[in-house]
């Protein structure tokens, strides 16, 4: 048997022995979990229960979708070198333009909802073509589109607000699976038959991915991680699962993040698309001297952070059952420091979607704990910062320690 | 001979976590002298004038470091360079957007309480100009001058900290011929004035040129002392020191097999994109045989990369014209996947800026440029298959790395030249295009490059070879083209070919110009 990597063969040392010392070397990924998980410890404990409550927890996941949503195409963006500053005031003119659509004009949600997905692949293609094509810098281009959607959703609502949505729409951002033991049952059935099935689908992957790597002589994690690792993951969807299936059962924004985060972080780490990304933003020159067609790749990432924009104000405004002309305001630094936290490199090149989430979901417990304990929004933003300061810091420090023992 | 020593460092031992850099190093430089230091990459070069420059402070290294006659304890670059000793890196570090007199003065600004006296800023930069030999004006921002004039500006700077010790690392690593020249005749001029020199330096012939004295350092150790002037010590004396055994043959044996004509370049004409006027590619031609090797000639600024770029996906210049044929079928080379298509590869000479994504690792630094192979139609790729490439890549061409998730940047040159090789024959093209594949690189992986270069040609495919170094073109290559001022000249087979014919032909059109 070949082994790349040899330093990690399972065999040398004992299971625990090889365990940590694969974990010392992967104490980035690992370092930001658990970080997010002390935080959640921390809370639940000051706060005497509530933040693990079934009711909080289903909270936790609809009030911070779209702070998820925006991140999943930020971090794209990011990694490619660019950013983008508009997304928040994208989110209200889409918001806006729904509002329009369903209220106003009196169209169904399902016509609103594709109408305005295509709103946002336009406004990215806008904002791309200057971009990757006119080779003006993402940070003006997009600094231009925060004010320019900014205004175009204030015109389009005349400076007033838009209410109500109809239920379909409602639904995107606040609405639940049905349930399936007609509000009966001690636990919801759908939301933990969804539960299993994510967690057999989490097994059979992994196994069927450590099967072939072994085939291919490729190294593989040790055991005792690998094994760890999966059952964590296993009881941490089933812990989720009962929480919410003893409160009202599945968000349907839950499928539609869940669904995001499965394609885009397959797309990042296994498709040619995700290759062109990480290699224009590690050396752009370097890519373009490969073939890559690095105009094409940064214009494309417009008009994927547009649509999944659109998205979220889709989910914003149907949480809010209103249009408002200051939505979104300050959602582009949420979902930016939601990238740096989960360990994006600003020159572009490194980060990953699941980085990004986990980074959004340390943002979102901590607005989320703060508020139950009452601390006013004031400290909660001292925090943040804090926060998005310490983990950057990490890095620099873990980065170093690396740089010694290379 | 101690008591002329301007320099001493007894007994040097440096040690890293787990590996010893250097290991009782003895150096003695001789005031006035030119000292080189000699070996191969990881030798522990660089590691000693760290040491001795204070960038690895007092106490963290073991030994003495005796400067004019006292021991010195610096504990940073400030404390050496206050001692006369001053260091120029292979990277010159100068600011791009600094006039060449605030470059000068940077961190030694002339004036009074924090103000900058522009006066005496401007009238000294021009005397330490005068000095290096350079005419530009000192108002001159330091990214419109050449790399050449960036060395001098470097050396200006250098002499107005009233150096007394130069070091040099690898100064002429990016300079041509000309301004290599220049360089070494201003380093003569230098010692006439007092200013001692260590240069570092990979390349034998300047060391021969200048050199007074040549210490080999080989394992962190230092191996020899020579006399430069001696007549046996010749370029092969040095090397055998440097690599520890006899390398008789700089170059591998290789009997070529050559068959059809497999590109051929017509009429290829380029203009500089900033100034469309200037014509940098005039009207050449160019063919390249199956399993031949075929060597480009020409001074800095000939116009060699230009070409080599407009031909591969046009990369470089406008209003390009003329015709690309593959086997004798016209090909279309407008973009780089296009050109990837027809069946070309062009390894860059600057594989930090142009070549490799150094934060990612080898294995997708390998695949970077044929992922098409290793993907289906959806656009997915097979990771698995991916490593098991790029293993045997890691293997074959012997890159010295702990696996093929290591990260590129921390490489040696060497071996990230091997990285970038190895993308381009996983792309597997029919010519390839290698820009100076050997800059930067010692002896020993150079002579891994020339065998793997070999190799590709047996394999039949067509390689065309751009370089600085005669010696290595005359070494390599079973025909040469010369290129002048963006004409190609001549055309030399192998068995024609010498030094004194290639140089008459690259400085052909300058010659006639000055008539």
């Amino acid at each position: 048997m070949s082994s790349t990597q040899t330093e990690a063969r399972p065999e040398k040392g004992g299971l625990i022995a090889s365990t940590v010392s694969y974990m010392s070397g992967q104490l980035r990924q690992i370092g930001l979990f658990i970080a997010l998980i002390v935080i959640v410890l921390f809370f639940q404990i000051v706060t005497q229960g509530i933040t693990l409550s079934p009711r909080n927890v289903s909270n936790l996941i609809v009030q911070n979708s779209y702070i998820l949503i925006l991140a999943i195409g930020m971090v794209m963006v990011i990694i490619a070198g660019h950013i983008d500053l508009s997304v928040g005031s994208v989110v209200a003119v889409i918001g806006a333009l729904a509002g329009v659509l369903n209220n106003k004009l009196g169209l169904d949600w399902g016509t609103t909802v594709v109408l305005c997905l295509i709103a946002g692949a336009v406004i990215g293609a806008w904002q791309g073509f200057w971009i990757a094509y006119f080779h003006i810098e993402s940070f003006i281009v997009t600094l231009g589109g925060m004010l320019l959607f900014r205004g175009l959703a204030q015109i389009l609502l005349h400076n007033t607000q838009i209410s109500p949505f109809d239920d379909g729409f409602r639904a995107i951002g606040s609405g639940f699976l049905p349930d399936l033991g007609g509000g009966t049952s001690f636990l919801e059935p759908l939301t933990m038959i969804l539960g299993v099935g994510a967690v057999v689908a989490l097994v059979g992957m992994s196994v069927r991915s450590r099967r072939s790597r072994a085939k291919n002589g490729l190294a593989l994690e040790p055991l005792g991680w690998f094994t760890l690792k999966t059952a964590f993951m296993a009881v941490l969807i089933l812990g989720i699962a009962w929480l919410l299936a003893s409160y009202r059962g599945t968000p349907v924004v839950l499928i539609i993040l869940g669904v995001l985060v499965v394609v885009y972080s397959a797309v990042m780490a296994n498709s040619v698309f995700g290759r062109h990304v990480y290699a224009l933003g590690g050396n752009k020159r370097a890519a373009q001297l490969s073939g890559v067609k690095t105009d094409r790749v940064s214009f494309l990432l417009f008009v994927n952070i547009g649509v999944l924009s659109a998205l979220a104000g889709i989910v914003f405004t149907a949480q809010l059952n209103l249009a408002g002309p200051s939505a979104g305001n300050g959602f582009e630094l949420d979902a930016i420091a939601a990238v740096f936290i989960g360990g994006a490199a600003v020159s572009g090149g490194i980060g990953t979607i699941g980085g990004a989430i986990v980074g959004g979901l340390i943002i979102g417990v901590l607005n989320n704990g703060m508020t139950i304990m009452g601390v006013g929004t004031e400290w909660q933003e001292f925090i943040k910062g804090l926060v998005l300061l310490a983990a950057v810091a990490f890095d620099v420090v873990n980065k170093r320690r690396g740089a010694r023992q290379g | 001979m101690a008591e002329d020593a301007i320099l001493e460092m007894r007994a040097i031992t440096k040690e890293f976590p787990g590996v010893k850099a250097l290991s009782d190093v003895n150096l003695t430089v001789r005031r006035g002298e030119i000292h080189a230091i000699c070996g191969e990459n990881g030798a522990g070069k660089s590691t000693l004038m760290n040491v001795l420059s204070g960038v690895y402070p007092h106490g963290t290294y073991e030994g003495d470091i005796v400067f004019e006659g006292e021991i010195c304890q610096f504990g940073g670059i400030t404390d050496s360079e206050k001692a006369g000793i001053v260091i120029i890196h292979q990277e010159l570090a100068l600011s791009p957007y600094l006039s060449i007199a605030e470059n000068i003065f940077i961190g030694n600004e002339r004036g009074r309480a924090g103000w900058i006296d522009w006066g005496a800023t401007e009238t000294l930069a021009r005397t330490y100009l005068e000095r290096v030999g350079l005419h530009d004006n000192p108002a001159t921002k330091a990214n419109e001058l050449g790399v050449g004039k960036q060395q001098l500006v470097e050396i200006a700077k250098a002499l107005s900290k009233d150096v007394t010790l130069l070091i040099l690392d690898e100064p002429t690593a990016a300079l041509n011929d000309d301004d290599s020249d220049r360089l070494l005749d201003l380093m003569l001029e230098l010692k006439q004035q007092g200013v001692t020199s260590i240069l570092i330096s990979h390349k034998l012939n300047e060391i021969k040129k200048v050199a007074d004295t040549v210490t080999i350092i080989r394992d962190g150790q230092t191996i020899e002392t020579l006399d430069a002037a001696s007549p046996e010590v010749n370029e092969d004396r040095i090397i055998k020191g440097m690599v520890g055994r006899d390398l008789t043959h700089r170059f591998p044996e290789h009997t070529p097999h050559i068959g059809e004509e497999l590109l051929r370049i017509e009429d290829w004409t380029v203009h500089h994109p900033s100034d469309r006027a200037r014509v940098v590619v005039d009207h050449a031609d160019l063919t390249v045989r199956a399993g031949e090797i075929v060597g480009i000639a020409g001074l800095m600024g000939a116009g060699r990369t230009e070409l080599a770029m407009s031909v591969f996906g046009h990369s470089w210049g406008v209003d390009i014209s003329g015709t690309v044929y593959k086997r004798g079928e016209p090909v279309n080379t407008r973009s780089v996947p296009a050109a990837i298509r027809a069946g070309l590869a062009y390894a860059t000479e600057d594989r930090k800026t142009y070549g490799l994504n150094l934060i990612d690792d080898i294995a997708r630094n390998v695949s970077a440029a044929g992922l098409s192979s290793l993907s289906n139609r959806l656009g997915w790729v097979d990771g698995n298959r991916e490593h098991v490439v790029a293993e045997q890549y890691r293997r074959d061409m012997n890159i010295k790395a702990p696996s093929v998730s290591s990260i590129v940047g921390k490489l040696s040159g060497g071996n990230q030249q091997k990285v970038v090789l190895s993308k381009w024959m996983f792309a597997d093209p029919d010519v390839l295009i290698l820009d100076e594949p050997t800059r930067g690189i010692d002896v020993g992986a150079k002579y891994e490059i020339y065998t793997i270069i070999n190799r590709l040609a047996d394999e039949g495919k067509g390689v065309i070879v751009i370089s600085s170094e005669l010696p290595e073109l005359l070494g390599l290559c079973d025909r040469i083209y010369t290129l002048s001022e963006g004409v190609i000249t001549a055309e030399v087979t192998r068995s024609e070919a010498s030094p004194e014919r290639l140089m008459q032909s690259m400085t052909k059109i300058r010659e006639e110009d000055h008539l």
